[in-house]
């Protein structure tokens, strides 16, 4: 027992220092953000005059509004479609199993570990010939084909597990694929599409390489590519650099905690699949 | 189709694979299922499996991106691996493995099996939503949170000047010998939460009759942990070196933020080496062949991993 109760304490006062480690990166930004602007204060240091104003500031420099505008597009872009044609080709692979689905399976696992950075060459030459550099499009289709063999395989697992009799009773009854599709399967099918809703969502905010290869215009990028050139441009201005980043970040934070629980568990079952 | 219906009127129909009907039934589904897997398959060719072509192809050919471009067969691939500087990129990444895999793995091995005990607990629950902070924000902001943290002013060295190791303070990403680990200590950062969280969830997952068992025939904590935590993890081990691998040899974003690859080449890794090669450098050749020279090792890596650590635990 006595063990047992040293063992709890030893476990709380690791995972508060764990808590610590994470969130200290976090503390220093916000109060390195309420230092005047253009000094460099120390690492954590509360201010004696805190400048609250900086977050305004930031908030200008950074067009926020243009920038969540521009962002909240482009996940409207990808991850609607993205998760239309997954669910359509994982029914299709795991529960019509037409022929031939094992080889069109197998090509999408190829695509799962496929580093992003491997295709972003020839990627920017096709977009530049198709005549879509600088525009949301240029990041919004390359990323509907790269979510696809992750998506494919996440829907493929689900409709694996769906049993064929649910189908056959929908049959009998006189619906075609189509109905059968729509009215039984993707309801059914709701958990495991807004869990990659999820995931999709998170991925195409935070998408770096492809805003900074094919936008140039951070007011078109996703956050994390606005991020990127905020960096660039203010870089000397610790504080304001620090308030920025922190408002650039906030959105996803209210979003993360709003919806946490369907965050933490559509991530560890996605990195458990993928 | 109330046709189908009056032709398998039993479930329990002897001859259910030989009945036309049903023949009919699978024929149809075989062919709609493509109308079903093609939009899919158009955009996932369109823009994965063309450019992967393409990246084949320009590593065979001398090309600046905008001029003609010449046959130079394997010469890229040579290039990558005798010049230093493409082939230090190579290694840097392999190093960095260590504090992105090695690290976060062992180290939430460690964490997940002492708070094991606790893991229903509020401070648990807390934890969960706290630890994920590095997986939702972009990993831009932890490249940017921690430039500023290892900075020479920085948290990291106003902690070590405290505790008297004033002496080893040093802006750590600009410095020769330290900027390479320094970035490695960022991914760390990043990926030790979701490491222990895997970790934690797959030993929810043990039967607690194993432990009360060891513990009465005398077993420590150190040989609990050896012979009946870490077997029974096997699968939620193999994810997380998994996916701590792929974000090693792939690691781009915070290089970019926090180092840009230098000092000189200390911190360069493949990814950010494709990016210059080809939109800097304008040796879209070269750039080529180091991303196929990429996605190999990455296959090379992982395939094994998902080998090793696969069916057997199911």
């Amino acid at each position: 027992m006595i063990v047992a109760r040293r063992e709890a304490w030893t476990g709380r006062a690791l995972l508060v220092l764990l808590m610590l480690v994470t969130l200290a990166p976090f503390v220093s930004l916000f109060v390195t953000a309420l230092h005047p602007a253009g000094t460099y204060p120390l690492g954590l240091d509360w201010p004696s005059d805190p400048q609250w104003s900086n977050f305004a500031d930031a908030f200008r420099a950074a067009h926020m509004g243009a920038l969540l505008t521009s962002s909240i597009l482009i996940v409207l872009g990808v991850v609607p479609v993205s998760l239309l044609l997954a669910t359509m080709a994982g029914f299709a692979i795991g529960h019509l199993r037409m022929a031939g689905r094992r080889l069109v399976f197998l090509t999408f696992v190829l695509g799962l570990t496929l580093p992003f950075e491997g295709i972003i060459t020839p990627l920017y030459y096709q977009v530049r010939d198709m005549g879509l550099l600088n525009t949301r499009w240029a990041i919004v289709l390359p990323l509907i084909g790269l979510f696809m063999p992750f998506s494919v395989f996440w829907m493929r697992a689900h409709f694996v597990n769906m049993p064929e009799e649910l189908s056959e009773g929908a049959r009998i009854d006189g619906a075609n694929v189509w109905q059968l599709f729509w009215r039984i399967h993707v309801p059914l099918a709701m958990p495991a599409i807004s869990s990659l809703a999820i995931l999709l969502f998170l991925w195409t905010w935070n998408q770096f390489l492809l805003a900074i290869v094919l936008v140039d215009d951070p007011a078109k990028r996703t956050m994390a590519g606005a991020l990127g050139a905020f960096q660039g441009q203010w870089g000397t201005d610790i504080p304001l650099l620090c308030a920025g980043s922190l408002l650039i970040l906030a959105p996803t934070l209210a979003i993360f905690l709003v919806f946490q629980r369907r965050f933490v568990s559509a991530l560890l079952q996605g990195s458990l699949k993928g | 189709m109330t046709r189908l219906a009056e032709a398998r009127p039993a479930p329990a129909t002897v001859a259910r694979k030989g009945s036309p009907a049903r023949k009919a039934g699978l024929r149809t589904r075989r062919w709609v299922g493509w109308l079903f897997v093609t939009p899919a398959l158009v955009v996932y060719a369109t823009f994965v499996l063309r450019p992967l072509f393409l990246t084949f192809e320009y590593s065979l050919y001398r090309w600046d991106g905008i001029g003609p471009s010449t046959w130079v067969g394997l010469d890229n691939y040579v290039k990558v691996f005798t010049d230093p500087d493409l082939f230090d990129t190579i290694l840097h990444a392999f190093k960095l493995i260590v504090f992105f895999s090695a690290i976060p793995v062992l180290l939430g091995l460690a964490i997940a099996s002492t708070i094991r005990r606790i893991a229903a607990s509020r401070l648990a629950l807390v934890a969960r939503t706290v630890l994920f902070l590095p997986q939702v924000f972009p990993l831009v902001a932890a490249g940017i949170a921690w430039s500023w943290l290892l900075s020479s002013t920085g948290l990291v060295n106003q902690l070590l000047s405290r505790v008297g190791l004033g002496g080893v303070t040093r802006a750590w990403l600009g410095d020769f010998s330290t900027a390479l680990p320094a970035v490695g200590v960022i991914g760390a950062w990043v990926l030790l939460g979701l490491c222990t969280l895997l970790l934690l969830a797959g030993m929810s997952k043990i039967d607690p009759a194993l432990y009360e068992a060891a513990r009465i025939d005398g077993a420590g904590p150190l040989r609990e942990f050896a012979s009946i935590t870490v077997p029974s993890l096997r699968h939620e081990i193999g994810v997380c070196v998994t996916v701590t691998v792929i974000a090693a040899l792939a690691t781009f974003d915070i290089v970019y933020i926090a180092t840009q690859g230098g000092p000189g080449n200390a911190t360069m890794v493949p990814g950010l080496e494709i990016y210059y090669q080809a939109f800097a450098e304008r040796q879209v050749g070269v750039a080529s062949a180091l991303a196929v020279v990429l996605m190999i090792l990455v296959l090379a890596c992982v395939l094994p991993i998902q080998w090793l650590t696969r069916e057997e635990s199911r």
